[in-house]
């Protein structure tokens, strides 16, 4: 058994850098990356059979419920080579696997020496997959092409491991063949990682620098930083710089996740671990970000730290408006944690009071919302995502449009707004039916590969704002679940685009309001206003609902008025139940907001601000 | 308590449950008695006297011996000519004995036009009963099949005229519209022929889908469906103007008259009046205090004979909910509402809007009322609910 007792093997500050292999995981949510992990943990025995839980490295609820990495981990794993029979130490760096994460993905990449790429081999390669293999590939990584489940009845080793060969130039017989789940072929990927990483180069003699690829808030130990050093090494109480910044922190400990943190004299060349500093708040410990000391600063930082920019924004309003102070305090905590989440207070003349919240993307948007309502306990509506836009107005005046209520009256110059190059692999029997929604989004062709026989690898790009509008579910549907969607922001474009209003009774809900191409206008004022008179219940009167671009209305539609809203009977046993029924009714109206005359009920804004599947179910509420 | 009480008598007996209905009633198999009810009549007729006696005891236990008068008695169900008239009498008698049955009280008794005889409807004129209600329902067969109603509609002619003839000169016949498979056309010849009928009231209900019921459980299977509710609106708008036009007035949203001849018993139910109700399930409201009876015949038998309280809770009114009840049930009448009554005086705006909307009355709001026009009434629960919250 190759394992190594842990008490016996190397120590932090004390393995040489020839001992050390630092590595991470490539893979796509579901291809079993998390089960691989586990089972690493348990061959090299850190974590004991009995202490071992399912996606032991995933912290949070979320992660595990929805098989998904957020916030990256590194945990050192001690392992006797089975090829020399020498001891090394394995790092696992882990990344968080979704497209909304690319920065940190590639923070991580860059604290590693090679990647293990884990392909499901009944499903192969994902779009995601095969760009943060790129990155890796940029980086110039080593990767080890490696197939998963092939204890499964679908798995299709061959065909995948031609594929994974052509992808990075290797022989089909390297791909090595793994099963997290029963172990088959994992000691062995152990040797392979040692075989073929290299080992980590620095100078340990140079000024401290120490990569930061990942820091999480702790509510009893505040901010913990995760890095990989490059140069020189980082010992209890150095007195450490952060380069972007310029300020001083006293490292008040260091250790390593094993996977549980353990106490270090520090960590050497070429090591990762954590460094604990007392602060509070994760934006001062910027993922990216090179650590260095204070009284011996390295004259330059690590290449390729990016501040964090929100792509997507969306406004966050509590459902009851008594639950705004908690929804800044829930906000208050996230950011501690998210240094990518920026938020301030709003004001709808629809939803009350709220926040503008900026998020990396959609998964970051919505693992957002779900963490407030769940940590929080608060009900939230969000509005619609938008992206942001640069609009020169008619006497040239700039402004940067986050929110669609910005968007300026009058004469508009010029909008630009942000565009993404997109990658979608699929099945090339839907070549066709992906051409074709990405045609109708605005997207211009800019390539097509294929990977294999039957699958291709299509590239477009894309403005962002049709991607934030629900194309993946539609790519989803339309290609039965096989298509996988990548995407990098490329810059601006200018676009022809309209800001569309929703009038209820004539009066505008700014909750509804869109910015929009151009042609796409009447389709979005014909869907809004539709969805509003399914959602909305009658009235006493009629009500029109109105879709317009400025002064100039596009679609209409109206709500008759009720007619009949009476029990006929009401005899002496019929009072209290009558009374009862009617003071139920007032929790009902609670929950309407009111547009001018018009109620709306609440769900009525969730369903029209969400998509289609989700109107049927306001429906029924509305009705109750 | 002040000095009026009404007396409201739960007959919970029928031949066969209608598909529609979820009042406390029921047949003979499902109390496992002989299907003509024989032997019924007496022995529940005499725990309903006990009932009276216990009322009279409760209601002058604090050593009042002010005179409490009875202005009207409602024999409801159920149907209660399934009682043996001379049972009826002995309710009237006992309420006679106990209280003090007002000069000309107004007496009604609910029944099925099927089951009246020439003979019955004078044994109920005996009996001391001076109204009578039939439930006609409807004029159409299909509607009546629909509803799982059993007479013949010709039925309803003789009913009426054989009570007329009998010296009822209050004559009431109940209308259900809105039942499924009911056109608009077999609405308007069912209030037609109700008014070629020699009668004094009117009570029109569009069908309300209860919970519980055969009906209920129909419709939600998805096997019966209902008329949309903007036919059922236009379906009371015209039974208002034929009514209206026929000299019958609306003095309550579902009841039209003649003049004069409204219903003093369920009025007293609109204006918070008091009354008690005998029988099992029966309601009562004494100067705020609303109380009910268990619901099983049996329960009730049972708690009857051993001299026990039938009730089966209680509730009083805080004076908001007596407030809210105020505007629940006096919005519906043809009095209205004085504004100087509304537990919120914040509401007048959106009153105001009613009422250039046309769903309140014009004259009656320069006037500081609140009457509702047709098309208010149909839309009654809504203000009521913009007044109170």
């Amino acid at each position: 058994m190759p394992a190594i007792p842990l008490a016996n093997a190397p120590q932090p500050a004390a393995t040489s850098p020839a001992q050390i292999r630092n590595f991470c995981i490539i893979a796509h949510i579901d291809h079993g990356k998390s089960t691989l992990a586990d089972r690493m943990l348990g061959i090299t025995e850190v974590v004991e059979q009995r202490n071992m839980r399912a996606q032991y490295l995933d912290r949070m609820d979320i992660e595990r419920e929805r098989g998904i990495t957020i916030k990256s981990q590194a945990v050192r794993l001690p392992w006797r080579s089975g090829i020399d029979g020498q001891e090394y130490i394995l790092n696992m760096i882990d990344t968080p696997g979704h497209v909304d994460f690319t920065y940190e993905v590639s923070r991580s990449l860059a604290a590693c020496e090679g990647a293990v790429l884990l392909v499901d081999c009944a499903q192969g390669i994902e779009a995601q997959t095969l760009a943060n293999l790129y990155l890796a590939m940029e980086n110039n990584l080593t990767i080890i092409p490696v197939l998963n489940k092939i204890d499964l009845p679908a798995a299709q080793p061959e065909k995948f491991a031609e594929e994974l060969s052509k992808l990075i130039g290797c022989k089909p017989e390297e791909v090595l063949r793994v099963s997290g789940k029963t172990g088959v072929g994992v000691e062995e990927l152990l040797d392979q990682i040692v075989a073929q990483i290299p080992a980590p180069v620095g100078d340990a003699t140079a000024p401290t620098r120490a990569l930061i690829f990942d820091s999480v808030y702790d509510s009893y130990r505040g901010v913990v930083t995760y890095v990989r050093v490059v140069d020189g090494k980082l010992t209890p109480r150095d007195q450490i710089q952060m380069f972007s910044t310029g300020v001083r922190h006293e490292a008040l400990e260091v250790g390593v996740i094993s996977p549980e943190p353990v106490v270090s004299k520090g960590l050497g060349v070429g090591e990762v671990g954590y460094v604990i500093t007392g602060v509070k708040d994760v934006r001062q410990s910027r993922v990216g970000d090179t650590i260095t000391m204070y009284n011996n600063p390295a004259k330059q930082a690590l290449a390729g730290y990016k501040d964090p920019r929100p792509m997507v924004f969306s406004g966050l309003f509590p459902l009851d408006g008594a639950d705004f102070p908690l929804l800044r305090e829930a906000l208050d905590k996230l950011q501690l944690n998210d240094a990518a989440l920026v938020y301030e207070p709003e004001s709808s003349a629809a939803l009350g009071f709220g926040f503008r919240c900026g998020f990396l993307g959609l998964l970051h948007m919505e693992i957002v919302r779900e963490r407030l309502e769940r940590e929080s306990n608060l009900s939230l509506i969000s509005t619609a995502p938008n992206v942001v836009y640069n609009v020169t107005s008619g006497d040239g005046k700039e402004i940067v449009v986050t929110n669609p209520s910005e968007y300026p009256d009058g004469k508009i110059e010029k909008v630009e707004e942000p565009i993404v190059r997109a990658t979608v692999l699929a099945p090339s029997e839907f070549i066709g039916t992906i051409m074709e929604l990405c045609q109708e989004r605005r997207g211009v062709l800019l390539g097509m590969d294929y990977l294999s026989e039957d699958r291709v690898e299509i590239r477009y790009t894309l403005p962002l704002a049709e991607i934030v509008f629900d194309f993946f579910d539609q790519l989803k549907s339309r290609t039965r679940g096989y298509a996988s969607l990548d995407y990098e922001p490329v810059g601006v474009a200018e676009a022809d685009l309209v800001k569309v209003d929703i009038l209820l009774q004539g009066e505008k809900v700014d909750a509804f309001s869109a910015i929009v191409h151009k042609d796409k206008a009447y389709a979005y004022g014909t869907m809004m206003t539709g969805k509003l008179r399914e959602l909305i219940p009658r009235q006493q009167f009629e009500i029109p609902i109105q879709a317009a671009i400025g002064g100039r209305i596009i679609a209409r539609e109206s709500i008759r008025a009720i007619r009949k809203d009476v029990l006929a009977k009401c005899y002496g046993g019929d009072i209290s139940r009558k009374r009862k029924l009617l003071e139920k009714q007032k929790e009902g109206k609670k929950r309407m907001k009111m547009v001018g005359r018009v109620e709306v009920p609440q769900e009525a804004f969730v369903a029209a601000l969400t998509t289609d599947a989700d109107i049927d179910k306001a429906k029924a509420k509305a009705k109750e | 308590m002040s000095s009026e009480l009404s007396f409201y008598v739960h007959i919970p007996y029928c031949a066969r449950r209608c598909g529609y209905c979820d009042f406390n009633t029921y047949t003979p198999s499902e109390l496992s008695i002989s299907s003509d009810l024989s032997g019924v009549s007496r022995t529940y007729i005499d725990q309903l006297i006990k009932e009276i006696e216990f009322a009279h005891r409760t209601l002058t236990q604090d050593g009042s011996h002010s005179p409490i008068t009875v202005p009207t008695i409602f024999f409801g169900g159920g149907t209660p000519t399934l009682m043996e008239p001379t049972d009826l009498g002995r309710v009237i008698s006992a309420i006679g004995n106990h209280f003090d049955l007002a000069n000309g009280a107004e007496i009604t008794t609910e029944a099925n036009p099927d089951t009246v005889t020439p003979a019955t409807l004078e044994a109920l004129r005996e009996a001391g009963i001076n109204r009578i209600s039939f439930g006609m329902q409807s004029a159409a067969t299909h509607v009546l099949a629909a509803l799982d109603r059993t007479h013949k509609p010709e039925n309803v002619e003789r009913a009426v005229v054989g009570a007329r003839a009998a010296g009822f000169d209050e004559v009431s016949v109940d209308l259900i519209y809105g039942a499924p498979g009911e056109s608009l056309s077999d609405w308007e010849a069912t209030v037609d022929s109700a008014l070629a009928l020699p009668i004094t009231h009117i009570s029109a209900y569009a069908l309300i889908v209860e919970d519980g019921t055969k009906l209920g459980a129909q419709v939600k299977r998805g096997e019966v469906v209902m008329p949309d509710d903007d036919e059922t609106a236009d379906k009371y708008l015209l039974a208002d103007e034929k009514f209206t036009g026929a000299g019958f007035d609306w003095y309550e949203l579902s009841n039209w008259s003649k003049p004069g001849s409204h219903c003093r018993h369920n009025m007293a139910y609109w204006n918070g009046s008091n009354w008690w109700g005998v029988g099992p399930g029966a309601h009562s409201h004494v100067d705020g205090r609303r109380f009910w009876n268990v619901k099983h015949p049996r329960a009730y038998g049972e708690r009857i004979n051993a001299g026990a309280d039938p009730k089966a809770d209680e509730e009083f009114l805080d004076a908001q909910a007596r407030a809210s009840e105020n505007v629940m049930l006096r919005i519906r009448l043809r009095e209205g509402l004085r504004i100087l009554d509304l537990p919120q005086s914040d509401r007048l705006d959106e009153l105001e809007d009613y009422a250039r909307a046309g769903f309140i009355d014009q004259e009656s709001w320069r006037e500081n009322r609140i009457v509702l026009t047709r098309t208010g009434r149909l839309i009654a629960d809504r203000i009521v609910r913009s007044i109170l919250f």
